[in-house]
Parts: C-alpha cells; structure tokens; sequence
C-alpha cells in the first residue's frame, strides 16, 4: 500500500491533508470527482461503440453506429411513436405495481406482526416466488387475453410475492423495545402496528419499493414482448420483424434510461420523506 | 413498610423454552416496594433482572406467583406503570416535543392540554431548546433525558427504568443521574431501577436487591440509609464507599458460587 505522507516537508509549511491514492479501497471521493468518473464511464463505452461501428468491424444490420441510433430516435419521438410507446408502458408499470405494492404491504403486515398468518401464508409465498415469471406468460395470456389486463397480471406475478417476503422483513427489524414502549402506553395491537411499527419500517420499506420498481421495467417489458399491440416491448418485437436494428437499440436505450430515472426521482422522494432521519 | 406496598410480588416465577429444554429464570420471586421508595435490581448479567422488570411491566409472562400494584392484581402493560428501556425508542419520524405528545395522546390525555403538558415535561428534564429537534440529532443522554419526560408525562404511579444509562458516557451517566433524583424529590414517585452499575445503585436507591445466579432470585435486599436530597460527592463518603463494597461482594459471592457449580 502506498500511502503519501509530508512528514519530510518543513514545519512551518501547513501539513497538507493526506489523502489515500484513487484506487485505495480507503480512498475518498468528493461529489464531482464521483460524477466525473461516472460521466467518464458513459464516455468509454459510447466511445467503443463509435469505434466498433466506424472501423466497419460489424454491419449495420446488427450494429449501427450510435449517430443512426439517434436519429432514429428523433424521428420516432418527432412523429409521436415513441411518446405514445413510453406512455402505454408507463400507464402499465403505474397500475401493476401500484396494486402489488399495496396487496404486498397489506400482507407484509399480517405475516410480520401475526404468527398464525406467517404460518399459513409465508411458506406458500416462498413457493410461488420461485416460479419462473416467464413460465406465467402463456397462462395469463390464456386468463385474461393480450390486453392491459394482462400486463398488469404479469407485474403483479413478477413483484408481489417478492414484496411481500421483503416488506415483512422491513417490518420485522423494529425493535421489539418499540413495540413494548407501544404497548405500556396500554395501546392495542392494532394501533401499535399503525402507528409505531409501520411508520418506524417505512424508510426500509420505501428502498424495497424502489428496488422492486425496477424489476417491474423488465416484467412490463417480457409481457410486452410477447403479445401486445402498443408498448416498448412491442415496438422492439416490431423492430425485430423488420431487421430495424437502430430501432431496437434505442428503445433498449430508452428502458434503461427510464429505468434510471424513475429511481433517481424514488431516490430524491426518499430523502425529502425520512429527513428525520439525517443529522443536523 | 405501609399496609399496601405500592408493588407487592409473591412467589414469582418464569422460565424460558428453548426446544425441548426449560431453564428456570426466575425463581421464588418475592418483593415489596413502597409507595414513594426508589429501588434498584442489581446483578450479574444473566440473573433475569432485566426480565423481572419486563414482567412488572407486563410485557412478559410469568407462570406462577402474583403481581399487586396497590393492592390489586395486574395482568399486562398499563399507563400505571411508565417504562424508560435502556435502547433508545424515541420515534425517529417524531421530534422531541412530538414524541412525548404522542404519548400524552395515546394514554387518552385531554387533546386541548397536551401541547402544554408536554412542554412542562421537557422544561422538566431541561430540553426545551430541543423541543422541534429529531431524535437522530440527539445525543444519547438527550434522548434517554426525553424518554423520561415522554415516561412521566402521562402520570405513572411507578417508572420503570432498565439500565437506561447503560449506553452512556460515565460524565453523561452522572449528570443523568443528578437529573433523576432531582425529578424524584420533587415528584415523589415510585422507581424501580435495574442497573449493573453498582455506584449508582447506591446513590440512587433507598433499597436494593441483588440478585442470584441459576436460577434468578432475590439473594438479598441492602437498604441505604444515606441522607436525601444525596448532595454530589456523597458518592465518595466512607459509608457509602462501604455499602458499595458490600453489594459488589454480595454479587461477586453469587457470580462465584455459580461458576463452581
């Protein structure tokens, strides 16, 4: 390890803060020179990209070049395809994961707090978690038809059970000294889980919803591949059928961009809800 | 002692399942407390102190013995009995003032009184300047000092206080410690104090129990008939000094005779 040290710099000279090399794993990093190396990653790969296709080392058809990307974008954004595909997925992921979460935190609550439900609904929800989502697809096209319906029904599949386990978990980490404080206050069980115990797990249960939310993408996306008439996953299968490679990469591009936004604002909502949770 | 000790618990007894085996932790329980009188339970660690307290709380079981607050039996938590727990479970999402007013509002307090009543017990463990401050900006003896308040504020007739001061600075540990005997001599109420710390088992109490080993029991009871209001230093008295020796040799007999058994 090597470590700077200006021990055999003069005395009257200020000692400088030493500072661990870049790659320690000691090592601190300020906020910009965070973004700078993350900024810089986006460089390199976009870089290898331009290189790939530039040199001629692949064909258009399976790899145009970045610039062809773009403008395939611009011109799907500018007649309203790629609006109208953003919002179908958007309004899809919205409904699904907004009836899971919510079914999720319910049985969060009552497997966490309640022996008897763990007992009788944990153990099948363990089951059911490990069934491929995939394997569902066929069955909830048979079920429901290849409407939104559909759509939902495979976000639901694809986040509830694993909410559920992970809400119960958050909600099995408080203390159990805020329970007993709850209930020397002579409150019921009821209102010791409304008012101490979910409120306490809430910043926890707020990280797994974010988390989930980003699995949501791909089940909306799978379910979309597979039978839809609107929708980024569609518009992908369309790209398929007609060789449009450019087409598929930028909506490929467009998921993960949307990804990371939607987590970035779960992000930002996060820490303007647990304040309370920082110091000074 | 009076006709009706403010607790009285008579051949108490609890013991833990683990599979197949029971281990006996508390046995043949036996203790009154006055009213007004300030207690400590104090043991090696493993003697069920901390449990004895939980079970006066009434957030433990117990399988055989009575229980009497003022002469009636009680079966489970109540707001007659405020508890200060030595983790820290002020709620984080609440500020200090929020935190004891949600207390005041649980235990059924009038609504249109509680923002005042909850101000004077902050004033009371002299935190008012922290009033609209969270928790998480809170040192721990601050927020150990707006457990008590948030403890008294509904008007227990007994506060029970499980280490509270464990986790805190020896300097911080005593300033708190002059804080709750001060709050005691003006407000006169029954405390029952679990602690390892014998020195301040001493200045605190005006009885303590020390506890044996495997199983748990009452081995003994020490009154300390020391002076009150104790004024800061006694600590240092030879009398004192020598009622510490011997609560700390009556644990160390416990502690002793355990590990040749």
């Amino acid at each position: 390890m090597t470590i700077q040290t200006d021990t055999a710099a003069p005395k009257q000279t200020m000692q400088r803060p030493q500072r661990k090399p870049l790659l320690s794993m000691a090592a601190e990093i300020s906020g910009p020179t965070y973004l700078l190396i993350a900024v810089c990653a986006f460089l390199l790969f976009i870089a290898a990209w331009f290189l790939a296709t530039g040199l001629g080392m692949t064909k258009p058809i399976f790899l145009p070049s970045p610039l062809a990307v773009v403008a395939k974008l611009t011109k799907l954004a500018m007649d309203g395809t790629l609006a109208s595909d953003v919002g179908n997925s958007v309004y899809r992921i919205m409904i699904g994961f907004f009836i899971a979460s919510v079914m999720a935190l319910a049985t969060a609550i009552l497997i966490g707090a309640y022996r008897f439900w763990e007992a009788a609904i944990e153990p099948f929800l363990d089951f059911v978690r490990y069934m491929p989502v995939v394997a569902f697809v066929p069955l909830t096209i048979l079920w429901s038809g290849t409407g939104d319906i559909q759509k939902f029904l495979i976000i639901w599949i694809g986040t509830y059970f694993q909410q559920a386990l992970m809400f119960k978990d958050n909600i099995k980490r408080v203390p159990t000294d805020f329970i007993g404080f709850g209930r020397t206050l002579g409150m019921s069980d009821l209102r010791v889980l409304m008012r101490i115990v979910v409120p306490s797990a809430m910043p926890q249960i707020w990280d797994t919803l974010r988390i989930s939310l980003g699995w949501a993408w791909t089940w909306v996306t799978l379910a979309e591949l597979v039978a839809a008439n609107s929708g980024l996953g569609y518009r992908i299968t369309v790209a398929q059928r007609y060789l449009q490679t450019d087409m598929a990469i930028g909506y490929i591009l467009v998921l993960g961009i949307l990804g990371l936004t939607t987590d970035q604002i779960m992000r930002f909502l996060g820490r303007h809800f647990f304040k309370y949770e920082r110091k000074s | 002692m009076q006709a009706h000790p403010k607790l009285k618990i008579s051949h108490l007894q609890k013991s833990f399942t683990n599979g197949r085996s029971t281990i006996k932790v508390l046995d043949d329980i036996n203790l009154e407390v006055g009213d007004n009188e300030f207690v400590s339970l104090v043991g090696a660690s493993g003697c069920g102190k901390s449990t004895l307290l939980s079970i006066i709380a009434g957030l433990q079981d117990y399988e055989q013995g009575e229980m009497l607050i003022d002469g009636s039996s009680i079966n489970g938590p109540g707001r007659d009995r405020g508890v200060v727990f030595q983790s820290y479970t002020l709620l984080p999402w609440l500020t200090a003032l929020q935190n004891v007013e949600f207390a005041l509002r649980e235990t059924g307090h009038d609504a249109k009184d509680i923002p005042e009543v909850a101000r004077q017990h902050l004033d009371l463990v002299k935190l008012s300047r922290f009033a609209d401050s969270f928790p998480s900006q809170l040192s721990g003896g601050m927020k150990q000092r707006v457990a008590i308040a948030r403890a008294l504020s509904y008007r227990p007739k007994m506060l029970l206080m499980d280490e509270p001061f464990g986790a805190l600075d020896a300097l911080t540990r005593g300033q708190m410690q002059e804080l709750l005997m001060q709050i005691w001599q003006e407000h006169r109420l029954t405390v029952i104090f679990v602690t390892h710390d014998v020195e301040e088992a001493v200045y605190l109490s005006d009885r303590i129990f020390v506890m044996g080993l495997n199983p748990g029991r009452i081995k003994e009871c020490i009154a300390v008939p020391a002076v009150r209001p104790r004024p800061t230093g006694i600590q240092h008295d030879r009398d004192v000094l020598e009622l510490q020796a011997q609560v700390l040799k009556s644990i160390r007999e416990e502690t002793r005779r355990a590990e040749f058994e």
